[in-house]
């Protein structure tokens, strides 16, 4: 299993990066003039790794499927970036940071890379400043902080409720001080369709002008693939509708391990599905759960009252409201982490207790919150005596300073007052830790292929932490890849232009041609949507929240036949030379047709459970997770051998030296 | 400065003062116009002096042809270049849903104006003109009043006076408070410089609309 | 309930479009605009029609792609909202909808729907950032306090998601909303102060190579832009411009 090595440098966990980066070699001012990267994606590691390689003075080329780069997905994410910046003097600190991570990670993350994370996320918040990040900020004019689920320090920077868009508008800022000097390319509104190997290495990429519909050669002497997770499998998540796993399954085929497929974040607070249309899930920050109680009805006859539309939520007595996360968690109620809070939701809604049409929602209460900032709100304003219903106009305008805009965006979804009726919620696919194996370097499997943020599989185990995915991206993009790639182009200063013209390219572009024309043979009967629906609904019943060998082995069966179906009978209309949505969806249900089943191959070989990966067989007594550390303490790496049944595993032992291996418990 | 002129925010501004400057020549106008009705011989008096100083007929007179000259011309270019920013029009336009009428059609309350204004030209200016330079007569202060009332005899000539005033208050309404925005003032006195402008835009047009009618209705009879 | 639709179809940017006449059943009031339009997709897909192609990515009225003008608005009839949080229940059964692109010079047809916005992206690539490096050696981001209202108002500006509603609904096809929020947002900021002057130059500049037409402060443009971004930013534009062309 040599082709696993880390590359872990030695020495002291906090001494490892700063060593590394005086050791590895770089490449002169004079010669990065002479090498070309290739960045796919444009989100928060894409954005932040292209602009920072082309200060650098490297010549890169970005590719993204979206009209823009401000447009990808990492603009969605609301509540916040952590950073060990300990502003707040309350004992934060690199190490904290670390330690956080590994553990909300259940144990399954590298510990060097999290220590790295976590160094550098306080570089993070200097470098957006310093571009202009307009994040929030305290009456003397200094940087504010939140606190987020899962620990014990305030240490979130944000920017209202749309950090993620600030984020990624300062990356892209960068990105554009880069075009403007001509040191990168933006090739917007195209789509990598594979990855080209010469003698083993990267050197370019297929990409499809989606406009024009014209197939493309793009050579490098690197690529970087940037392109985010791969939730849509599930057809339904909070990603974009665009968010897809093409790149970096093209990848894999070429020889790119992929990591821990089956660990997938599902988050507790989503507006639940309002029937078979939706297209897409909506994410309600988690940040509410600081303030909002859950609960369903504890007579199951209420909740059908409530279901048939005979009741009012408001109407049930408090006796008879069960808060089944403050009954389960004492210690840490309604803010344990998130996979805890969405396999509670669903414990209730299977045992019939689901509030929705559907069956499939829980609520989230703000009542007591708006009462008990009301009696505040009323007191610091002077009216000692205040009536119930000036307590709680008191107590909704403070609700609305707080959370205005996602109470908002609730009422226009769903068309209910939220400050008059609980929320409806359901955990939904919100995010995926697994990802292309990557080393200390952020190299894949092959040689001049990295991978960088949600794309990768390194910092977060089988569970994330929230307001840590945008530390990631940007860690990676401008602090991490940015030094370890020139590791390995200092190589290549005598390789001279790659060129275009060569067998490996024709072969590459062959194959992308073939595939491309027997998807659009026209005979099909089902639309794209068809096939990805169908998959959705495999995903999310069979390797969802909890998982079983029975339902697993069934997916592995049912996505194997949906595939076989779907070459023989998907209908795309259109031709292969313009502009053709139908076709670029194909491509990409085509690869969730193969990935789906590693994922459910990966869950089914992992006989444990933890963070987001839950095997009903491997559960305590009072339904908690069980981890088996001492046989699953590693990364499941996958090798691409055809079929995805056929994948090889591959596992890198996870080493904890600095970190005690403990049950998490939020009794 | 280069690029300045061609800017698009340096029209605007072009836009924006010379609009200012009429604004305020349009006050000026007023307060002399209104002696008309309460001292003629005070409307006499000034009307000579406006006439005959050098200083008002050989500087100001031509900025203020200029002034309007610019405002215009700057105008109709810029409603060019905005009806060729969208080639292709849409189907279906909801304008009112967004915007007032006044501030999607200052071109048509302009042109309007514009009309009103060579009439205007035509029935004193030109008639200035001819008076004190083609047919050289000698200089009479008291002349003016009888001049201005008798002018507004005719119902035809007020009604056309009052409907122009009609549209040079809405051409207002939207210009002059628009003017500030150009040049960049929307701070905390803006609901204040609103309230002005509405005043001024509506009572303005209003105290000219009082003149002629009042000088209809009021006519010297020999 | 029942809709008729009608839509502009154009195959590719040099072809001729048309509006065309769909008559489409069975819509929800819980569906997003999108979604009902993911239904007459799926209607024509079957009958192998080709489906209508519009911008769209995140679904959640953050990144900017979707558009539509729609019954003569952008992002149609609601208010501070993005088409693809517009939902059906603003619509009756029985309803006719004209939906086409957002209409502008700048912003040619590329099929169906889907408008070509990258003079947005040339503006910004002519000035909208600040020369700083990644070198992790910038310093530290409390060493520059900043008036917390200085910040909440470069916020405000910043949250444009440059969907180019400003433009579609201006009756001018003006950009200056949008480029005025991003000048906006630096130059209410300590750190956009070295670079003012060059900045709103070259992206004003831009802006007019661009054939955008100009702002007649109508205001269209605050209405319709689902961020809520203020006029008060084309005023600040505006001065940071005529400062700039004083100071050089």
């Amino acid at each position: 299993m040599g082709i696993l090595d880390s590359k872990v440098p030695s020495g002291p966990l906090a001494d490892k990066w700063t060593n590394h980066k005086n050791k590895i070699n770089l490449v002169n001012p004079a010669n990065k003039r002479n090498i070309d990267i290739i960045v796919v994606g444009t989100g928060l590691a894409g954005g932040s790794a292209a602009a920072t390689l082309a200060e650098l003075g490297y010549n890169v080329k970005t590719f993204c499927y979206q009209d823009s780069p401000r447009r990808a997905h990492s603009i969605a994410a609301q509540g916040g970036i952590n950073a060990a910046k300990n502003y707040q003097g309350d004992g934060d600190s690199s190490y904290r940071l670390f330690y956080d991570t590994v553990k909300g990670g259940d144990y399954r993350s590298r510990e060097a890379n999290v220590y790295r994370l976590a160094e550098v996320s306080g570089q993070i918040i200097d470098q957006c400043v310093a571009q202009g990040v307009p994040f929030a900020r305290e009456y003397g004019g200094l940087l504010d902080n939140r606190s987020f689920g899962g620990v014990l320090v305030s240490r979130t920077f944000y920017a209202k409720g749309q950090t993620g868009q600030q984020l990624l508008l300062g990356a892209y800022s960068a990105m554009n001080r880069q075009i403007n000097r001509g040191k990168i390319q933006p090739f917007n509104r195209h789509e990598m369709m594979d990855l080209v190997k010469i003698d083993g290495k990267a050197r370019g990429i297929i990409a499809r002008n989606l406009i024009t519909g014209e197939i493309e050669r793009h050579s490098a002497h690197a690529v970087v693939l940037a392109t985010g997770g791969y939730g849509n499998v599930f057809f339904l998540s909070t990603n974009a509708m665009g968010s897809n796993a093409m790149a970096a399954w093209r990848a894999h085929r070429r020889g790119a391990h992929f990591a821990n497929p089956c660990f997938t974040q599902i988050h507790p607070t989503c507006i639940p599905v309002s029937g078979d249309h939706q297209s897409k899930l909506t994410l309600m920050s988690e940040s509410l759960r600081n303030d909002g109680r859950i609960w369903v009805p504890s007579k199951e006859a209420d909740a059908q009252a409530i279901r048939d539309g005979k009741l009012k939520p408001t109407s049930i007595n408090e006796e008879d409201r069960d808060y089944f996360l403050e009954r389960r968690y004492p210690a840490f109620g309604n803010l344990v982490p998130r996979d805890v809070a969405s396999r509670a939701a669903k414990e209730r809604c299977d045992a019939g207790f689901g509030v929705n049409k559907t069956g499939e929602a829980v609520y989230l209460d703000f009542d007591a919150a708006i009462t008990r900032y009301g009696h505040e709100k009323a007191l610091t304003s002077g009216h000692k005596e205040a009536t119930d219903k000036e307590v709680r106009t008191y107590g909704e305008e403070v609700i609305e300073t707080k959370y205005g805009n996602l109470f908002q965006m609730y009422e226009k979804i769903v068309d209910e007052n939220p400050y008059k009726t609980p929320m409806m919620i359901y955990p939904a696919v919100h995010y995926t830790m697994g990802g292309l194996w990557v080393d200390y370097n952020l190299q894949t499997t092959i040689e001049g292929c990295y991978a960088a943020g949600e794309a990768n599989f390194s910092d977060h185990g089988a569970n994330r932490l929230g307001a840590s995915a945008l530390m990631q991206g940007l860690a990676d993009g401008y602090f991490v890849l940015p030094y370890t790639i020139g590791d390995y182009l200092s190589n290549d200063i005598r390789t001279g232009k790659i060129p275009t013209d060569s067998p490996e390219f024709d072969a590459a572009e062959k194959e992308v041609r073939e595939r491309m024309a027997k998807l659009i043979n026209g005979k099909g009967t089902h639309s794209v949507d068809y096939y990805h629906k169908i998959l959705g609904k495999i995903m999310w019943n069979k390797c969802g929240m909890s998982r079983n060998v029975k339902e697993l082995q069934e997916a592995i069966d049912e996505i194997s036949a949906l595939r076989a179906d779907f070459w023989e009978n998907v209908r795309v209309p259109g031709s292969i030379d313009s502009k053709n949505q139908e076709l670029e969806k194909a491509g990409r249900v085509a690869d969730f047709l193969e990935l789906g089943e590693l994922f459910a191959k990966d869950a089914l070989t992992r006989n444990e459970s933890c963070g987001g990966h839950f095997r009903e067989e491997y559960q305590t007594p009072e339904g908690e997770a069980l981890r088996d550390d001492e046989n699953f303490k590693f990364v499941s790496s996958w090798e691409y051998k055809g079929e995805p049944k056929d994948a090889v595993l591959h596992k890198e032992e996870l080493k904890y030296e600095n970190i005690e291996l403990k049950t998490r418990s939020y009794k | 400065m280069s690029g300045l002129l061609t800017s698009s925010i340096a029209r605007k501004v072009v836009m924006a003062l010379s609009g200012i400057f009429l604004v305020f020549f349009l006050g000026q106008h007023f307060v002399i116009n209104i002696t008309s009705v309460i001292a003629p011989n005070t409307f006499n008096s000034w009307s000579h002096f406006m006439g005959y100083n050098p200083l008002v007929q050989y500087l100001l007179q031509p900025i203020l042809i200029a002034g309007v000259v610019v405002h215009f011309a700057m105008g109709i270019a810029l409603e060019i270049q905005n009806t060729r920013a969208r080639t292709v029009k849409y189907a279906k336009y909801k304008g009112s849903a967004n915007a007032s009428w006044i501030s999607r059609n200052m071109i048509i309350t302009g042109l309007v104006v514009l009309a009103f204004l060579g009439l205007h030209m035509y029935d004193f200016w030109i008639h200035e003109m001819a008076y004190k330079y083609i047919e050289a007569n000698p200089e009479d202060p008291t002349r003016y009043y009888e001049e201005t009332v008798e002018k507004f005899e005719p119902l035809v000539r007020t009604v056309i006076y009052v409907a122009s005033f009609g549209l040079l208050a809405l051409h207002l309404l939207h210009g002059f408070a628009s003017s500030f925005q150009t040049m960049g003032i929307n701070n905390k006195y803006s609901p204040a410089i609103q309230t002005f402008t509405k005043i001024y835009a509506i009572g303005i047009p209003l105290g000219f609309a009082f003149i002629a009618i009042y000088h209809h209705l009021n006519p010297i009879t020999h | 309930m029942k809709l008729t639709l009608k839509i502009w179809r154009q195959k590719d940017a040099n072809s001729k479009g048309k509006m065309m006449d769909y008559a489409i059943d069975g819509i929800d009031g819980d569906m997003s605009f999108l979604e009902m339009m993911d239904v007459l997709n799926e209607n024509l897909n079957n009958k192998g029609e080709e489906p209508v192609e519009f911008d769209h990515d995140c679904r959640e009225g953050i990144c900017g792609s979707c558009s539509l003008q729609i019954n003569g608005e952008p992002h149609g009839p609601d208010r501070l909202v993005t088409t693809c949080q517009l939902h059906m229940r603003k619509f009756n059964d029985g309803d006719t909808i004209t939906i086409e692109p957002f209409r502008a010079k700048a912003f040619p047809v590329i099929k169906d729907l889907i408008v070509d916005r990258t003079a947005f992206d040339r503006i910004q690539q002519a000035g909208g950032y600040i020369s700083v490096n990644t070198s992790g050696n910038t310093q530290d981001a409390n060493s520059i306090p900043i008036d917390k209202h200085d910040a909440d108002d470069a916020f405000y500006s910043a949250a444009c998601i440059g969907c180019g509603a400003c433009v579609a609904a201006c009756k001018n096809a003006s950009a200056m909303l949008f480029t005025s929020a991003k000048i906006s947002q630096y130059a209410l900021l300590p750190q956009g102060q070295v670079e003012a002057v060059d900045r709103v130059q070259n992206m004003v500049r831009q802006m007019d190579l661009e054939g955008f037409g100009n702002c007649t402060n109508t205001g269209a443009c605050e209405i319709e832009c689902p961020k809520g971004i203020s006029l008060e930013n084309i005023a600040r534009m505006n001065r940071e411009y005529l400062s700039a062309s004083v100071k050089g």
